[in-house]
C-alpha cells in the first residue's frame, strides 16, 4: 500500500519536473499564430480594417478582439482563408467593405507642390520626392492602400486601376456555352 | 541497333503532313510591312534601340537584350520604322504588346556581318555571340540558347537535336532537314563543342523517311564523328524534350529536374541550323520556315521574314474563302490568333487555315465519366481526370499536389476524353491562377518588409534625433566654463529622487543655466546684427545713394526718438 503511493507520488514529481523544464525550454516567444494571421493578410497596410497596418489587425484577430471579414483587399478567398486557419465559419463583407479591382497611386507631377506629407503617409516608402521637389510613386512597389489621398493639399493624387496586360492575363474559367437544341 | 525506350502513354492523331510536303520550302513574298514583338522569346522583353522614322538595316539590332535571361530582337529586312506601340501579338490572350512596325524599302540591304571560326572563338564569346544573334529555341519553347549552351566540362554527356516534330500538320522541320541537313548538323556540332558533349543523337520520327535519309547522307559525307540519326516510332507527344529523351536514352528526367543535371540536353534541329548561320556568317535570327497549310489551296512550307503579318503570309498559299480562323502552331497544342494582323514571330512554326468543315466547333462537354483513358495517354504519367475535377473545383493546392505543374499541355488528354471535357483549358486555368498567386504572395513579402523597414527607420531617427539633441546639449555646456557659471555642477542624473532639497537645487540649477544660454544667445544675436552687411548696395547710381542716405537719416531720427523713449532692447527691433 505504501510503496504504491510512493510510486504514484514519484511518478507524478517526475512528470512534474519534466514539464516544468519543458515548460521553461520550449517557451515560445510571441504569439505564433499572429505570424500565421499575418502571412495570409495582403500587406497593404492600408487601415481599411480599423487598424494601423496588417500587423495590429493580426494580432488583434487573433485576440479575438476583430472579426475575420474586415480585410477588402484580401478578397473573400482571404477570408475562407482565415475561417479555415482559426477554424471559425465564414463571413462575408459587411456593407460598404467590398474588395475594389487593384490600383496604384498616381500623382499629377504638374499640380504637385513637394509638401512631403504623401511621403509620411505611405507605409511601405513608395513615394520619393523631397521637400519643394516634385514627389513621383514607385508603381512597382505601391500597395494601393490610398493612405496618400487623403494628406494631399492639393489633391493631385489619383489611383489608377491596374489594366490586364500579356504579364499578368489569367486563364479564364473554361465556360460552356448553353445553346437551345430544337 | 540502338535500343529504344518508350514512354508512357501518347496518342496516334492523323498526320495530315503528307499535303505540305509536295513542293520543296518557297521564300515568301516580301512583305508590305513587318510587325515585329519585341518580346519573341521566354525572359524579358527587349529595350527598343531605334526611333520612329529612323532607317534600319537588314540584320540590325533593333531590340537589345534587357537581363540576364532575354535575346535580341532584328530587322527582318532594310527599311524605315513607321512605329513603336502596343499591337496584337500571337498570345493566347489577344492582348497587345510593345511592336516595332517596319516598312521595308524592297532594297533588302545587309548590315556589315561577319562569321568567325568557332573552334578559335573562347566559348563566352560565342554564347554571347547566340544572344546578339537573337538565337531562341524553334520547338516553340523560345528559350534563349545561349542560356541552354552552358555547361560545365564533362557534365552533359548527350546533345539530343529534336527532329521528332511529332504534331500534326506541321512540316517546317521536315523540309528543313531535308533541304538543308549539312548545316543542321554543323550547327548540332558547334552545341556539341560548346556543351563539350560526348554524342549527339539526332532522333526523327519514322513516318519522315526523306528527312532521316537526308540527314544520314549529310553525317556520312561531312563525316561527322559522335553523331548518330536514329528513327523514333511516330507517337504524338513524342517530339516533347522529356519524352524524346526517354526515346532516346532511357533517362526519365523527373519533376522539377533539369535535364542538364542527368547529362542530357536537347535542341530543336531549327536552331541549330540557326546557330550555325548566326556563328558561321554572322546572320542573326531574321526568318524562320512557316508551314502554311489547313484550307488552303497550296499547303507548303516558306522562309518568311519575321514580323510578316499573318494574312499576307497565307494569301501566297491560297487561303479560302470559308477560312474563319488562323491557327500558329498545331491543332493539338496551338493558339488561336486573335487577327490576321499579328506578325510571325520565331515561334510560329506553322500556321493552319481553319474553317468549320475543318475543325468543327466543339461539341458541348458532357460529366466526367471517370473513364481514366486520359490517364491511360499521359505522357507525363499524372491523373487528368483528378487535376480537372481539383481545378474546375479552383482546389489549387490539390492540384500542386497531383504535379499539375508537370503537365506540358499537350493535349493528348482532351483528344481521347469521350465528355469531349476541354481538359488542357481547365489546367492552363489552374497554372496562371497558381502563377497569379504566386505573384501576390511574393508582392505582399516585399510590402511587408518595406513596411517594417519604414517602422524601424522611423524609430532609429526618433532616437538619433534624441541622441543629438543630448549631445549638443552636451557640448554647449562644455564649451562655457569661462561663464560666470555660479552653479556649474550639471544635472545630476543619478541623483536620488527622494531628495527633495536635492530637487529643488537641481531645478535651480536648471533655471539657472537656462538664463544663461538665453542671455548667450541674445549677445549672439547682437554680434551677427553688428557684423552683418547690406549685399545689394554695390553699383548703386548716385540717385539711388542719395536716397537711401535720406532713408538711413530717417531711421537714425526714429531711433533716436525711441531710445529717448525709453526702450532698452534695441537689438529686437533692428532688421
Amino acid at each position: 500500500m505504501i510503496a504504491a503511493l510512493l510510486v504514484m507520488v514519484g511518478i507524478s514529481l517526475l512528470l512534474g519536473a519534466v514539464l516544468g523544464y519543458s515548460a521553461i525550454k520550449f517557451k515560445v516567444e510571441g504569439n505564433p499564430l499572429v505570424e500565421k494571421i499575418d502571412a495570409v493578410l495582403p500587406q497593404t497596410q492600408c487601415g481599411q480594417c480599423g487598424f494601423p497596418g496588417c500587423k495590429p489587425y493580426a494580432e488583434a484577430i487573433a485576440k479575438g478582439e476583430a472579426d475575420i471579414n474586415k480585410c477588402p483587399p484580401g478578397g473573400d478567398e482571404g477570408i475562407h482563408k482565415l475561417a479555415d486557419l482559426l477554424g471559425v465559419e465564414y463571413k462575408p463583407f459587411g456593407e460598404g467593405a467590398a474588395p475594389k479591382g487593384k490600383a496604384v497611386a498616381f500623382i499629377d507631377e504638374q499640380t504637385c507642390i513637394g509638401c512631403t506629407l504623401c511621403l509620411q503617409a505611405c507605409p511601405v516608402d513608395a513615394i520619393v520626392g523631397a521637400a519643394k521637389q516634385m514627389h513621383t510613386i514607385v508603381a512597382s512597389e505601391c500597395t494601393g492602400c490610398e493612405l496618400c489621398i487623403a494628406p494631399c493639399p492639393v489633391d493631385c493624387i489619383s489611383m489608377k486601376p491596374l489594366g490586364e496586360d500579356i504579364g499578368n492575363w489569367k486563364w479564364r474559367h473554361p465556360v460552356i456555352t448553353i445553346q437551345a437544341v430544337a | 541497333m540502338r535500343q529504344l525506350f518508350k514512354f508512357h502513354g501518347g496518342v496516334h492523331p492523323p498526320t495530315h503532313k503528307e499535303q505540305s510536303t509536295r513542293t520543296p520550302i518557297a521564300q515568301a513574298k516580301m512583305p508590305s510591312k513587318l510587325v515585329i514583338p519585341l518580346h519573341q522569346h521566354v525572359g524579358n522583353r527587349a529595350a527598343p534601340t531605334v526611333q520612329v522614322g529612323e532607317r534600319v538595316l537588314k540584320g540590325q539590332i533593333i531590340g537589345a537584350p534587357e537581363g540576364r535571361l532575354s535575346s535580341a530582337v532584328h530587322a527582318s529586312t532594310s527599311g524605315t520604322v513607321s512605329a513603336i506601340e502596343m499591337q496584337v501579338v500571337a498570345h493566347f490572350s489577344g492582348l497587345p504588346d510593345l511592336c516595332v512596325t517596319i516598312i521595308p524599302d524592297g532594297k533588302d540591304e545587309w548590315i556589315a556581318h561577319s562569321g568567325m571560326d568557332y573552334k578559335q572563338t573562347p566559348h563566352t564569346e560565342l554564347r554571347h555571340h547566340l544572344r546578339e544573334a537573337g538565337v531562341v529555341g524553334l520547338g516553340g519553347a523560345v528559350f534563349p540558347s545561349d542560356m541552354k549552351s552552358y555547361s560545365n566540362k564533362h557534365q552533359i554527356k548527350t546533345l539530343v537535336i529534336n527532329g521528332a516534330e511529332c504534331e500534326p500538320y506541321i512540316t517546317c522541320d521536315d523540309l528543313l532537314m531535308r533541304e538543308r541537313a549539312s548545316d543542321i548538323l554543323r550547327g548540332a556540332e558547334v552545341l556539341r563543342e560548346l556543351l563539350y558533349a560526348e554524342e549527339v543523337l539526332i532522333g526523327i520520327e519514322d513516318n519522315k523517311p526523306e528527312a532521316i535519309a537526308a540527314m544520314k547522307q549529310a553525317v556520312g559525307l561531312d563525316g561527322h564523328k559522335h553523331m548518330e540519326v536514329i528513327a523514333v516510332p511516330t507517337l504524338y507527344p513524342g517530339g516533347g524534350a522529356k519524352q524524346l529523351i526517354r526515346v532516346l536514352t532511357g533517362i526519365e528526367v523527373a519533376a522539377g529536374v533539369r535535364s542538364t543535371e542527368k547529362g542530357v540536353q536537347c535542341f530543336n534541329v531549327a536552331t541549330a541550323y540557326c546557330a550555325w548561320r548566326a556563328i558561321a556568317h554572322g546572320e542573326p535570327l531574321l526568318s524562320r520556315i512557316v508551314t502554311v497549310t489547313g484550307n488552303v489551296t497550296n499547303a507548303q512550307n516558306f522562309e518568311v521574314l519575321l514580323g510578316t503579318p499573318v494574312d499576307e503570309l497565307v494569301a501566297q498559299a491560297g487561303s479560302r474563302a470559308d477560312t474563319n480562323r488562323h491557327i500558329m502552331g498545331g491543332p493539338m497544342m496551338g493558339v488561336d490568333l486573335p487577327s490576321g494582323e499579328v506578325g510571325v514571330t520565331k515561334a510560329t512554326n506553322c500556321i493552319i487555315e481553319g474553317s468549320d468543315k475543318l475543325f468543327p466547333p466543339p461539341v458541348p462537354a458532357l460529366p466526367c465519366i471517370r473513364c481514366t483513358r486520359c490517364a491511360d495517354v499521359c505522357p507525363a504519367e499524372l491523373q487528368p481526370q483528378d487535376l480537372y475535377w481539383f481545378a474546375k473545383s479552383n482546389n489549387f493546392g490539390k492540384t500542386q499536389e497531383f504535379h499539375l505543374f508537370d503537365c506540358i499541355e499537350c493535349g493528348a488528354c482532351a483528344y481521347v476524353c469521350p465528355s469531349h471535357i476541354p481538359l488542357v483549358q481547365y489546367y492552363r486555368y489552374a497554372k496562371s491562377e497558381i502563377w497569379q498567386r504566386e505573384r501576390e504572395a511574393q508582392a505582399a513579402e516585399v510590402a511587408r518588409e518595406r513596411h517594417e523597414y519604414r517602422q524601424f527607420r522611423i524609430e532609429r531617427e526618433k532616437q538619433e534625433k534624441a541622441e543629438r539633441l543630448a549631445q549638443k546639449e552636451k557640448a554647449a555646456l562644455a564649451a562655457k566654463p569661462a561663464a560666470p557659471a555660479p552653479l556649474p555642477v550639471a544635472v545630476d542624473p543619478n541623483a536620488d529622487p527622494d531628495n527633495t532639497l536635492q530637487m529643488r537645487v537641481d531645478a535651480d540649477i536648471a533655471r539657472a543655466n537656462m538664463q544663461l544660454r538665453i542671455d548667450a544667445a541674445v549677445a549672439r544675436a547682437k554680434e551677427q546684427a553688428a557684423t552683418a552687411q547690406p549685399k545689394n548696395t554695390d553699383a548703386l547710381t548716385p540717385e539711388q545713394q542719395a536716397e537711401i542716405a535720406a532713408i538711413e537719416a530717417r531711421r537714425a531720427k526714429i531711433r533716436e526718438m525711441a531710445s529717448g523713449s525709453g526702450a532698452d532692447d534695441e537689438p529686437s527691433k533692428h532688421n
